[in-house]
């Protein structure tokens, strides 16, 4: 019983149980599923420069977000730290081979050592995937509105047309990136 | 929802967010490899947890509309619409957040739940992913939406 804690989850587990996360912050306090928001709370608490996209009370609208941010912060903590996976995990044959091709070597966590380490930063490589990276995730995902919680599970499962649009953009720079540039950074 | 949250409502929401920090890592949706996986077609793995993910978030958001349902404070739960009409902001925005969602391999929920898990080096995409949401902010009223 207790190597369920450590076994990875199967996609149909894990999927419904993500999925729940919508109905339980609406049904907790009304609030809408999203974690790019708190990007820009944390830029509205801040607000240098008095920009006006950053002006507004984000005490009253990002509070709860910011403690569901720090919830997840833990999740992470006790899924990935205390009950880690011992074992690689369990990828397609082709999806390693392609990735080898490319260069990777490590396979044993949940993220490539060659790059999520702080000496990769030290490296153009490591440098583009880690600090670019996470800039086109935050850019990106204040000009759609929203990122994958927000657009790709509450946007749609409210149906909205923005967020089936968002996401066919997620899929359209994600492809670009996998098949045209990733090759030459790697 | 006044500024004056009472500690058990963050105690509500500290909850939540972390079992949704733990099914990020338990499902390896925070991994890199289950990303450049996706983006190759090459398992269900990703697309049955989106997928799933959104069935049953379509059921209960329908259920709760239909119900009246009320929130925990007895406030009606009202889920505003979002301006479909701005077609090029979530296609172009969405290509960006797509580009960097590939190239780090993680997106914003993920980026927090890999950082609990003991990879440190998760503070750099963060504060960048920070740095990038306020040049947008800059950036706003000169980008087409």
């Amino acid at each position: 019983m207790i190597d369920l804690l450590y076994e990875p989850w199967p996609w149909y587990v894990a999927g419904p149980v993500i999925g729940l996360t919508v109905p339980l912050l609406l049904l907790a306090g009304g609030k809408m599923f999203g974690v790019s928001a708190n990007l820009r709370h944390t830029c509205a608490a801040c607000n240098f420069g008095n920009v006006d996209f950053f002006n507004y009370d984000w005490k009253t609208a990002g509070k709860w977000n910011f403690a569901f941010l720090a919830g997840s912060i833990i999740g992470g903590f006790l899924a990935g730290y205390v009950f880690a996976n011992p074992d690689p995990i369990n990828l397609a044959s082709s999806t390693i081979a392609d990735l080898q091709a490319l260069g990777i070597q490590d396979f044993d966590g949940l993220v490539p050592d060659d790059l999520f380490a702080w000496s990769s930063l030290g490296t153009a490589t490591g440098l583009t995937v880690l600090g670019l990276g996470g800039f086109l995730v935050g850019f990106g995902a204040r000009y759609a509105g929203g990122c994958t919680s927000g657009h790709a599970i509450s946007g749609l499962s409210d149906l909205q047309l923005a967020s089936l649009l968002a996401v066919i953009g997620f899929f359209i720079g994600g492809l670009l990136m996998t098949y045209l540039i990733y090759p030459l950074i790697l | 929802m006044n500024s004056t949250m009472k500690f058990t409502e963050y105690l509500k929401y500290l909850s939540i967010g972390i079992g949704f920090g733990f099914v990020l890592v338990k499902s390896e949706v925070v991994s890199w490899f289950r990303i450049q996986e996706m983006f190759r077609f090459d398992s269900i793995h990703m697309y049955g947890i989106i997928g799933l993910a959104v069935v049953v978030g379509i059921i209960s958001v329908q259920l709760i509309k239909r119900y009246n349902m009320k929130d925990a404070n007895g406030d009606p739960i009202s889920i505003p619409p979002k301006d479909s009409s701005q077609v090029t902001r979530y296609l172009v925005g969405g290509s960006i957040f797509g580009l960097g969602w590939a190239l780090l391999g993680a997106c914003p929920g993920p980026m927090f739940a890999l950082l609990g898990s003991g990879l440190t080096v998760m503070i750099v995409p963060i504060a960048t992913a920070v740095l990038g949401t306020y040049v947008y902010g800059v950036l706003r009223p000169k980008l087409p939406h």
